[in-house]
């Protein structure tokens, strides 16, 4: 009973913040941004040319309505035209969303389960050699930049040496394949530093919990005691860290799709941004917001279901 | 026999000086200070970020790569003894261009915490110390923010704001004080109830000075921390902007000396730019890294006896 009180309450608290997400896209694009019409017509364009844009974009309404129209596509995630390709937006997305996680989703999946099981190693060996030096190679990996992996990469392994298509996508199933392991490649290494280390940080921090002193005590062999008692407590912070990222995966990888013309959300975010595309940048602003809030609800609720002491008032 | 008892009295004040030099607890700063002292990588990169940030200061003043922008000999030349990173494509030593990049780099992670730090510090002790509306308001704030994606959060401020360094440094600094906020928040509440706190307020202190003079530098651990990471993502993100094209303009940074990269690699086989922006780069954000996990170890008082 308790538990459900708080889910509906967790739940209703989604409408001050999704009407908070919409009042701060509103607020940069339809307030401080003033009028985009020159931007969209350029120099040479009349008064009268940009007035009439401005009827037909819509941006001659009052403020609220303009207001109101964020939160409505927020729930009927309808959001219109593109202002660059007059296509619905709600379409491009739907388009996009496909190439996008046929990339990021086994890319993610695969850096999660090899960073969990390197993290298990690490911490079997913790203040080894073998520590140091994984701890050593993720940090420094850790201090390269994104946009330069991807240059080497693409350059040397897709280049020079022509083991993977430079860039490209095809799309159905087995037709992708070739195209997304490069980037996905690229992807594993970015963030299995950074992954590491988490999961490193929260399996050792179980490791000195008092249970861990007990099982030794009892005579359990560190073998048993990584995989029956620590894991499987370290598991709610692990479960929370990838569900939480799952909305990110939508997003994709800017630069990743870029440079490999994949033709997913992050291409159609620097294309927006090209071409001045508000609408299209406010709806993926929106959408991806939506999914963010959706999901944090979703590791609270998983919280509380696999950790009973959460009692939460 | 006077003189004797002088000497005896000054012995044992001395002795008693010692002891009381031994006695005497160090304070979080000072232990922390020492501790970092004898973590050799940790002095490394303080040394790192010294020397780096003295590069940026003597060039910001014009002293060094003032002559970033002439032309000393012919485009994309290769490394050589009197161009140890090659040139540009307009013939500028690259070595000279990374020079002054150290300057931009410095400055996005500056500015960029001097906007980040005093909000999230203050937003959160208000939020922590007073609850109630105001902490309310205030978390449904930092949730509204960290709700929206923050590359979308800093495309459109960007865009908004025009290209430029300004827009990188309001860009990344109002997306990066959610962080500390949050952790300003939580820590400022579990102190407001301690007994130096309460024994404040019994004092007549009020609550601005329990919050600032009591409370604040009980917490200051946390900011020190955070800065340090957060200076090297800020440079790290100077890249990805600088790829969008909304960075820093007519004037190279390492961000756009990498991705100038883009054209100079495929054809032309130029990669000194890359891999000169890079390397420079690469030295500055793991010192950062470096300095990051040391201070956390050694001002966190919960890590405090694990390693």
């Amino acid at each position: 009973m308790n538990n459900l009180i708080y889910f509906i309450r967790r739940f209703l608290y989604l409408i001050p913040v999704l009407l908070g997400v919409c009042l701060i896209i509103f607020f940069l694009f339809n307030i401080v941004v003033g009028d985009p019409t020159p931007l969209l017509l350029g120099k040479n364009a009349t008064i009268e040319q940009m007035e009439t844009l401005r009827e037909e974009l819509g941006l001659n309404r009052a403020l609220y309505l303009q207001y109101f129209d964020i939160v409505k596509s927020a729930f009927t995630l309808d959001f219109g035209r593109s202002w660059a390709t007059k296509q619905q937006i709600s379409q491009m997305i739907i388009n996009g969303v496909v190439p996008t996680l046929s990339m990021t989703l086994p890319a993610f999946f695969l850096s999660t389960f090899i960073s969990l099981i390197v993290a298990i190693v690490v911490a079997f060996y913790r203040g080894g050699k073998v520590d140091f030096v994984v701890r050593a190679a993720c940090i420094a990996g850790m201090s390269i930049p994104s946009l330069s992996y991807i240059l080497f990469f693409q350059y040397y392994l897709a280049y020079q040496e022509g083991l993977f298509p430079i860039q490209g996508y095809d799309y159905g199933f087995p037709h992708f394949i070739p195209f997304i392991i490069l980037p996905a490649l690229i992807w594993i290494i970015l963030s299995i530093g950074p992954d590491v280390r988490f999961f490193r940080t929260v399996i050792l921090d179980e490791l000195y919990q008092d249970y861990v002193r007990t099982a030794k005590a009892k005579g359990l062999s560190q073998v048993n005691i990584l995989f029956k008692h620590v894991l499987r407590n370290s598991l709610i912070p692990v479960i929370t860290y990838v569900v939480i990222q799952l909305p990110y995966l939508i997003l994709g990888a800017i630069l990743l799709e870029n440079f490999f013309s994949i033709p997913g959300i992050g291409s159609m975010i620097l294309s927006a941004l090209n071409s001045n595309d508000f609408p299209v940048l406010k709806s993926l602003a929106v959408i991806t917001s939506l999914a963010l809030i959706i999901f944090s609800l979703l590791t609270d609720f998983l919280y509380t279901l696999v950790d009973p002491r959460v009692k939460l008032s | 026999m006077i003189e004797a008892i002088m000497k005896k009295e000054s012995a044992l004040n001395k002795m008693n000086e010692k002891t009381y030099l031994i006695e005497r607890s160090k304070s979080l700063y000072q232990d922390a200070f020492e501790r970092l002292l004898k973590d050799k990588a940790a002095v490394a990169a303080a040394v790192v970020v010294f020397f780096y940030s003295v590069i940026a200061i003597l060039s910001s003043m014009g002293i060094i790569a003032a002559d970033w922008n002439t032309e000393v000999g012919p485009s994309y030349s290769p490394p050589s003894a009197s161009f140890w990173l090659g040139t540009d494509i307009f013939g500028r030593d690259v070595f000279t261009k990374i020079i002054h990049g150290t300057q931009v780099a410095m400055s996005v992670g500056l500015f960029t915490s001097l906007i980040a730090i005093p909000v999230g510090v203050i937003l959160g002790a208000i939020s922590g110390y007073y609850g109630g509306l105001v902490d309310e308001l205030i978390v449904w704030f930092y949730t509204t923010i960290s709700s929206i994606p923050s590359i979308m959060l800093i495309i459109s401020i960007s865009l908004i704001m025009g290209k430029g360094l300004v827009a990188v440094y309001v860009a990344l600094g109002t997306t990066s004080w959610v962080s500390l906020c949050r952790l300003i928040r939580g820590e400022v509440m579990k102190h407001k109830n301690r007994d130096y706190v309460q024994a404040a307020q019994a004092l007549g202190g009020s609550k601005l000075r329990q919050l600032f003079k009591h409370i604040l530098p009980n917490v200051t651990h946390i900011v020190i921390i955070n800065a340090s990471l957060q200076f090297q993502i800020a440079i790290k993100s100077e890249v990805i902007l600088s790829f969008l094209g909304i960075g820093v303009q007519s004037q190279p940074s390492w961000g756009t000396m990498i991705d100038d990269a883009k054209l100079e690699l495929v054809g032309r086989g130029v990669w000194w730019q890359l891999v000169g922006a890079t390397i420079a780069m690469f030295i500055i954000v793991l010192a950062f890294n470096i300095l990051g996990d040391a201070l956390r170890d050694a001002l966190d008082p919960k890590l405090k006896g694990k390693n």
